[in-house]
């Protein structure tokens, strides 16, 4: 379970994707994410899927690791799902049985918001597996550049993130190593009632706090020895350079979302009882 | 008859990501009673995985680990036994210290076996004594000792339990000359007192020459060689091509064996060093 948080992690591959600058990536995403809420029907949603396939599919980066990140959230799309299944009254009638009444617009109303949610999460896991986390900061730096002139720094803000993305693969290791060690003293994290299980997790979490602190310490000591002191001044190495590549993503990205909002004009707005009378 | 035993062991870290790594290729080791086995290897050579193998933290793909004869994941109830019959002491185990005070942390083994409170008192009492804990110290934080203190700390932890084999991964690494003494005479005196197996993982040569009674040399995921410790050191060659060395005295005799001095090459402490030398010097006496 631990281990198949995906958030964050990246997985170092050598696809078109990979080598686009984390600008242009950074605006896919948000592209991407509004492009799955504005999408009103199923037709722009497909689309968003088959958008999404053509991403994962370039960046080579194989299909079960990538549908790994839902599995932490199945839990989520599974509640919502029955949610929409249960309030949803609309269309025909497919099932009746005792209190439960369940219609072809609740159902397809579930699929498109399950549908919705994972495209969400697997397309955000997307940019972060095939970015590393230093070409992100140096994006994200770039990106909000331009705001400095108003005084806000943004550069605290990515490097706080970039941190947090960078520790949390180190965070679960410890968790894996502090979880094994307790059980060789015979501690059990699966067994009990909830109060028993919960109490269990002390023995897990008070080394955690414990190392963690005194990580960021170390963290810290090790930053100011190579003096840094904030953005102020800061240049990178590989500084950060928009190739043709790049131009022709952006130019996909524009291509998709115009595509979007076209087929959201066109097809009209999701409605369970068309749509259904389309699939028949 | 074998007290622990693998059958041809294989694990693998992350099936199906680019960082797939195989930690243990067709692993076979065979461990009597009483038996101080040192299992040495250079960093990421297995011998971690290994170690979890042996008291079920870690299921192989292919192969069993047996426990007198009998497979311990046959079960629930094999496995929870295993785990208290098998007791293993992780590489830093200070760092798993969590309770109020060192007494309470030293009995969260035995009271997860479910043992009385007088038994428990018992076995915290006795552990304490084999890491050299004194009674003073068992009120205190953990978090307030030194870390050659929480080191022995966690130690007890383990050996309270009072396990059949203990394990100890890497149980000197990161400490000072003085510490790494320490531990290294608490677990030859535990193992002297209660007879019982005891396993260290590590890679100081130097360590593993006092006290083993069987060597198992690990390399590439597989088990290299396994013996004494002088069959072992034998091949002292073989052990530098896989980034291993022998201990450094047995260098020194090594070299002056080349330069024509009629010395052993089997020399393995300082203790055996400065025999050997001084049966030299006096040979070297009488015949001049």
């Amino acid at each position: 379970m631990i281990k198949d948080i995906t958030i964050g992690q990246y997985f170092p591959l050598n696809s078109v994707i990979h080598k686009l600058d984390p600008r242009t990536k950074l605006l896919f995403t948000v592209v991407y994410i509004v492009m799955v809420f504005v999408s009103n029907n199923f037709i722009s949603l497909f689309f968003c899927l088959f958008t999404g396939i053509a991403i994962i599919s370039l960046s080579k980066i194989p299909v079960k690791t990538v549908l790994k990140g839902l599995k932490p959230i199945l839990m989520i799309i599974t509640i919502t799902s029955v949610l929409q299944i249960a309030y949803v009254k609309t269309g025909i009638t497919l099932v009746e049985f005792w209190k439960i009444h369940i219609t072809s617009g609740g159902v397809l109303t579930a699929v498109f918001m399950a549908l919705r949610i994972s495209l969400l999460i697997v397309m955000s896991t997307m940019l972060t597996y095939t970015t590393s986390p230093t070409s992100l900061t140096n994006g994200l730096d770039r990106v909000f550049a331009p705001f400095k002139k108003i005084g806000l720094d943004f550069h605290t803000v990515t490097m706080i993130m970039t941190i947090a993305l960078r520790f949390i693969p180190t965070l679960i290791e410890e968790v894996d190593k502090i979880m094994s060690a307790q059980k060789s003293r015979g501690a059990n994290f699966e067994q009990g009632s909830l109060m028993k299980r919960a109490k269990a997790l002390i023995p897990l979490f008070i080394p955690l706090l414990f190392n963690s602190i005194r990580r960021a310490y170390e963290l810290a000591n090790a930053m100011t020895c190579r003096c840094y002191n904030g953005g102020k001044g800061k240049t990178t190495m590989n500084a950060l350079k928009f190739t043709k590549r790049d131009y022709f993503g952006v130019l996909s990205v524009a291509v998709v979302i115009g595509a979007v909002i076209t087929l959201n004009i066109f097809c009209g707005e999701y409605n369970a009882e068309f749509t259904f009378n389309l699939a028949v | 008859m074998s007290h622990l035993e693998t059958k041809n062991l294989t694990f693998t870290y992350g099936e199906g990501t680019p960082f797939k790594i195989t930690a243990l290729d067709n692993v076979n080791i065979d461990i009597s009673k009483g038996e101080f086995v040192a299992i040495i290897g250079h960093t990421g050579s297995g011998k971690s995985t290994l170690v979890q193998h042996l008291n079920g933290l870690l299921k192989s793909s292919s192969g069993e680990v047996l426990l007198d004869g009998k497979n311990i994941h046959a079960n629930k109830q094999t496995l929870f036994d295993a785990r208290f019959r098998v007791g293993l002491c992780f590489q830093y185990p200070e760092y798993q210290l969590f309770e109020e005070t060192v007494y309470k942390d030293i009995a969260f083994g035995p009271a997860n076996m479910g043992l009385s409170k007088g038994e428990i008192d018992e076995r915290v009492r006795n552990a304490a004594k084999y890491v050299g804990i004194p009674d003073e110290m068992l009120s205190k934080s953990p978090f307030d000792l030194s870390g050659g203190e929480k080191r022995r700390v966690a130690i007890a932890g383990v050996i309270s339990m009072e396990p059949e084999i203990l394990i100890l991964d890497e149980p000197t690494s990161g400490l000072d000359p003085m510490g790494r003494e320490q531990i290294l005479e608490l677990i030859k005196n535990y193992r002297e007192q209660t007879g019982k197996t005891v396993i260290i993982v590590s890679h100081s040569m130097d360590d593993v020459a006092r006290f083993a009674t069987k060597v198992i040399v690990m390399n590439n995921s597989k088990v290299e060689m396994t013996g004494t410790v002088d069959e072992v050191f034998e091949k002292a060659s073989r052990l530098r091509e896989i980034g291993l060395s022998v201990p450094q005295i047995t260098e020194i005799f090594i070299k002056l064996r080349e330069k024509g001095y009629n010395v052993s090459e089997k020399i393995y402490t300082v203790e055996q060093g400065y025999l050997e030398l001084k049966k030299l010097f006096e040979g070297s006496v009488t015949n001049d």
